[in-house]
Parts: structure tokens; C-alpha cells; sequence
């Protein structure tokens, strides 16, 4: 013990603390909800006109408090949904029996033929919320689909890669969101 | 006059800064306890369904939750789904005055950014939620959320 033991430098610790401190401050803003964002209708009056939509424009979509899934008036499997929506949205080949485009002009894209269908959504109060999660996740996918297609076209990259508002606004507006959802009828609630 | 003058040469002392890391390590610890606490404990069994379509919720501070799942304690509130708004077990008729306080707490210019989640469990049937909802539309709190995990595209493996 002829010499004294030298003292550690303590500055750089709190450099350390620091780092990780920041890290904890940045990281905990990070774990953010997941989840499929919708906008419910406004209250209507009850006198409210009908809206007046012609029948070949309405993709009826309807489940049963058994999880059946119905599409078009027939059984459907809920993995043909997406492509049965997608494809009565865009009709691509102006099937009479499918939804009716509409030319219309779009600030940013020009002349797009716009679908006028609108996909309407019953269930039952028996049905289980996760087979209505399901439902509209594929119908949310279909739109998206639709819209990464319009996107790729026009702008060469997908919807979600989208920077600038103004294309995105216009891609919304040729391919608008058009989910209702009818009120529910309840044959199975005793459950 | 001698007395400053041996002090001037010698070098100014340094701060001890030892002691600085423990304050920095005492803020560290706090945020660490903070950001690991939950907002509301449950008392109902949330286990979300899946969906590969999901969005970010953005803006926590404006984001009010309803919760909708079986209880926990079954003895106390029984088996049916039940709702539970901030720390208590509610009934749809509560969601009115929910909303509103959600609103009242919040600044005028953020109200109409205001969004509703809605974490319910995969067992629950669409009637309680379909409450729910009406409820909403009745206090024109129109942006909802369904909350989801993250998970698998059923067409993933199509491309």
C-alpha cells in the first residue's frame, strides 16, 4: 500500500444515465395502440329522407349470430370476401349486376371512374365481435388493396407510402371508404 | 492581501460531479416506474381479436377507452360482458356522461380530434357493442376505434 489507489473519473457516469435516459423517454411514447379506426354515421332525425341507392350499387355483406357469413344474397367463405368486394367495387369488366362508375374529375389525377357502390354491413346481436372484427378487416382490406392499385398506377408507390396530402386526398376521393352498417336484428341475443 | 494571492495561483476546484449521476439515476428510475403504470386497472378480460388492416392510434391524450369483456371477479359481477368506463364497472346508459366529461377535460380546439377505442374482447357478441355504438352516435362522438392486435393477413402467403 505504498501507493494511493487513483479515483475514478465520475463524469462520464452521468453521461451514461444519460443515454439512458433519453432512451426510456423516447421509448415509452413508442407502444401505441393498434386498432381499425371507422366513423360512425351522425344521428339522423327521424324523418330523415331515405337515401336513394340503386340496388345494383349495394354489396350486401350480412352475419348471422352463428358467425355465417353472407355475401350477395349466398354462403360465403369469409377468405373469398376481400376479392368478392374488391371485385364488385372496381368491376372491371362492367358486369350489369355490379356496382356503376362514375367519370369523375379528380384534382391531382384527372378523369377516374369512380364506383358508386357501397358496401352494406349487417350482422346480428348474437354475432361475435371477434367474426365482426374479421369482417370488416377484410373489408378494410379491400379498400386498401384498391387503393394501393390506384396508387401504384398513378404515383408508382403504395397508398401508405404516400407523402404528399394532396395525393392522398385524391386517392381517397377515387376510392372513398363507403362502409354502412345497417342496425342490427336480433334473433340470437339469448346467448 | 497575502492570503488571496496563494489562493489565486492554485487551480480552481474542480465540481465534484459524482453526485450528478444519482440525481440523473433517481429521474431515470422515476420515468421508468411512471411509463410501466396503466392508466385504469381492469376489471374485465380484454383479449382482442386480430385484424392485419390496423392503424396507429395517435394523440394518447386525446383517446378516451371503453372496455367491454367478461369480468374478472365472477362471484361480484357474474359471467355476462360487462363495461367498464375509467375505473368502474358502468352500464350503457353511463357512456352519455362519460363522453361528456372526456370532453370537459379537454381543450376546445381538440374536441373534434377526440377519438373513442373500443377494446372489447373476442367472446363478446355485437349486441353490447352495437349499445355502445348507438350511444356514441346519440353524443356525436363519431371517430371510434375498434382496437385490435396485430395480426396475420389471411391472404398473406396470395402474392
Amino acid at each position: 500500500m505504498a501507493k494511493k489507489s487513483p479515483t475514478i473519473n465520475g463524469g462520464s457516469m452521468s453521461d451514461i444515465s444519460f443515454l439512458l435516459l433519453t432512451f426510456f423517454l423516447l421509448t415509452s411514447s413508442i407502444n401505441t395502440d393498434l386498432g381499425i379506426a371507422r366513423k360512425l354515421p351522425p344521428p339522423l332525425p327521424p324523418d330523415a329522407p331515405k337515401p336513394e341507392i340503386h340496388d345494383r350499387n349495394v354489396f350486401k355483406v350480412a352475419v348471422n349470430f352463428r358467425d355465417e357469413l353472407q355475401v350477395q344474397g349466398k354462403l360465403a367463405d369469409i377468405a373469398d370476401l376481400r376479392d368478392m368486394a374488391k371485385e364488385f367495387l372496381a368491376n372491371p369488366n362492367n358486369n350489369p349486376k355490379m356496382s356503376e362508375k362514375k367519370m369523375e374529375d379528380i384534382a391531382g389525377l384527372g378523369p377516374v371512374a369512380v364506383s358508386k357502390g357501397v358496401v352494406s354491413l349487417r350482422n346480428d346481436r348474437g354475432t361475435s365481435y371477434e367474426m365482426y372484427v374479421r369482417v370488416q378487416n377484410e373489408l378494410t382490406a379491400a379498400f386498401h388493396e384498391l387503393r394501393d392499385e390506384l396508387s401504384q398506377e398513378r404515383f408508382g408507390i403504395r397508398f401508405n407510402d404516400l407523402t404528399k396530402d394532396a395525393d392522398i386526398e385524391a386517392i381517397q376521393k377515387a376510392i372513398p371508404l363507403t362502409i354502412s352498417e345497417a342496425e342490427p336484428t336480433a334473433v340470437g341475443t339469448t346467448k | 492581501m497575502g492570503k488571496f494571492n496563494k489562493n489565486a495561483k492554485k487551480a480552481t476546484p474542480e465540481i465534484n460531479t459524482g453526485s450528478m449521476s444519482d440525481i440523473i439515476f433517481m429521474l431515470l428510475f422515476f420515468f421508468m416506474v411512471i411509463t410501466t403504470m396503466r392508466e385504469s386497472t381492469l376489471f374485465v378480460r380484454i383479449n382482442p381479436p386480430q385484424a392485419s388492416e390496423v392503424q396507429k392510434l395517435e394523440k394518447k391524450s386525446l383517446v378516451s377507452y371503453i372496455y367491454i369483456g367478461p369480468p374478472i371477479d365472477a362471484q361480484k359481477f357474474g359471467t355476462e360482458p360487462r363495461i367498464q368506463l375509467n375505473d368502474q364497472m358502468s352500464g350503457v346508459r353511463d357512456i352519455t356522461q362519460f363522453i361528456e366529461a372526456e370532453r370537459q377535460a379537454r381543450d376546445e380546439v381538440d374536441r373534434p380530434l377526440m377519438t373513442t377505442s373500443i377494446k372489447a374482447d373476442k367472446s363478446v357478441k355485437m349486441g353490447i357493442v352495437t349499445d355502445v355504438k348507438q350511444e356514441l352516435r346519440k353524443v356525436n362522438a363519431l371517430k371510434i376505434n375498434y382496437s385490435t392486435s396485430k395480426g396475420k393477413d389471411i391472404h398473406a402467403n396470395r402474392q
